[in-house]
């Protein structure tokens, strides 16, 4: 019997150009990615409409947890001499006594938020281990005693002739009594713009956008 | 799947007393490898774009010590906000009358139609300004910019609210384009007023 012969053709197509793509892609990623640090404390920032980018260098940020804890971070990554620049200050202006190591030391830490008092003791440790304990956070609430006056004045000398950029980053449960004290010890450095850090939020952009195109 | 594929068999007969060598196959199997990596795409992507922080702009007024200096506000432009316990917003227009009366209680939902209404209300009232006007025209800013320059909203904190209720509040400031507002501290008579309506309130509930 004749047969008529079906030529089989492979199911197998030739994948290599998609693969190439693909980690390519996945090169791309793993080089763009930055790991944050570990956040020492949890913070959840409250919601927002305004979607502007947050700035990363050259900035102090000011965070406060749900217990109003407040703590001081130094952003910027160009300029490590900020970070020995700040400490000095704070050192020769409190007269806190510390040791070289010490303050090189300074610049391990990503968060401080202690009282000026309990620096000297926390710079002597290794800041891998004394990051993961709780710290008690900077005093601000006593209005004679509002300890991050000095903080910012520091960083403020120390970014003299800069832009320097003041991050708030608080958590949406803390009371109001943090935030004003924040506020207060950054107007007594005559300092009046600052950002507040928080999560986009997303049904009420909508609404923000509408009202916005309304209004031209 | 992905493989390198290197011709192999090509099927054609050779002559009578020819040996084949026997071919071994160069097809290495890659789709461990392809999965793997495309796990590994997806975790950068989404570790990469997820949960971008945004930021609010605050700026504070300087503090005026001087009494000369002070802004004057129209009182009938004044909207007075107060971030009480428990989400609870405090709010009166104008100035606050002596036994209370104008002083009321609502929401986070509700005191936008409030802040709406008072816009409105306050720009229904305005006599065209030709100065402001001109003045508009001339940074190419929209002319509404002068019906609402008397609108005024004050914010205050008591200490019971909680951060996210000022943020939200500031939000609610962008939302309904409130060109003026101002954040300041509360005044004594006033937090009375709302220790007083929390207390009614509790004792209504039971």
């Amino acid at each position: 019997m004749p047969s008529v012969k079906i030529a089989r053709k492979s199911t197998d197509t030739d994948m290599t150009p998609f693969v190439d793509i693909a980690f390519l892609i996945l090169t791309f990623f793993i080089m763009a990615t930055k790991f944050k640090p570990p956040d020492v404390v949890e913070i959840k920032t409250p919601g927002s409409v305004l979607s502007q980018k947050l700035p990363q260098d050259n900035a102090v940020m000011i965070s406060f947890d749900s217990s109003s804890r407040v703590f001081f971070t130094i952003l910027s990554e160009k300029d490590p001499q900020k970070f020995t620049d700040i400490i000095n200050e704070i050192n020769t202006g409190q007269n806190l006594g510390l040791t070289q190591s010490e303050i090189a030391n300074f610049r391990n830490y990503y968060m401080v938020g202690v009282p000026l008092s309990g620096l000297k003791q926390l710079l002597a440790r290794d800041a891998k281990v004394a990051e993961k304990e709780r710290q008690p956070g900077i005093p601000v609430l006593d209005s004679t005693n509002n300890q991050l006056v000095w903080w910012v004045r520091a960083a403020k000398n120390a970014f003299a002739g800069e832009k320097l950029n003041y991050l708030i980053k608080g958590d949406a449960n803390s009371k109001y009594p943090a935030f004003e004290a924040i506020i207060v010890a950054l107007k007594k450095n005559e300092e009046y713009k600052y950002n507040l850090i928080t999560t986009k939020d997303g049904g009420e952009v909508s609404l923000y956008e509408t009202n916005k195109s309304n209004n031209k | 799947m992905a493989s390198i594929d290197t011709g192999g068999d090509s099927g054609q007969k050779k002559g009578p007393g020819v040996k084949k060598a026997k071919k071994l196959s160069t097809r290495v199997d890659m789709t461990p490898m392809v999965d793997l990596g495309f796990l590994l795409i997806t975790f950068f992507v989404f570790t990469a774009t997820m949960n971008e922080p945004t930021t609010l702009d605050l700026n504070m007024p300087k503090d005026i010590k001087d009494q000369k200096e002070q802004t004057e506000v129209k009182e009938s432009g004044v909207l007075s906000v107060m971030l009480g316990k428990d989400d609870v917003v405090y709010y009166y227009e104008g100035k606050l009358k002596e036994d209370g009366s104008n002083f009321k209680s609502t929401d986070f939902k509700g005191i936008r139609d409030i802040i709406v209404n008072k816009r409105k209300e306050v720009m229904g009232r305005y006599v065209r300004d030709p100065e402001c006007e001109a003045k508009m025209a001339k940074d190419k800013k929209p002319l509404s910019n002068c019906a609402d320059k008397d609108f005024v909203v004050i914010i205050k904190p008591t200490k019971d609210a909680t951060y996210k209720n000022t943020v939200d509040i500031l939000d609610e400031m962008t939302i309904n384009q409130v060109r003026t507002y101002a954040m300041v501290k509360i005044f004594d008579q006033e937090y009375e007023l709302i220790k007083k309506t929390e207390e009614f309130n509790k004792a209504g509930i039971k």
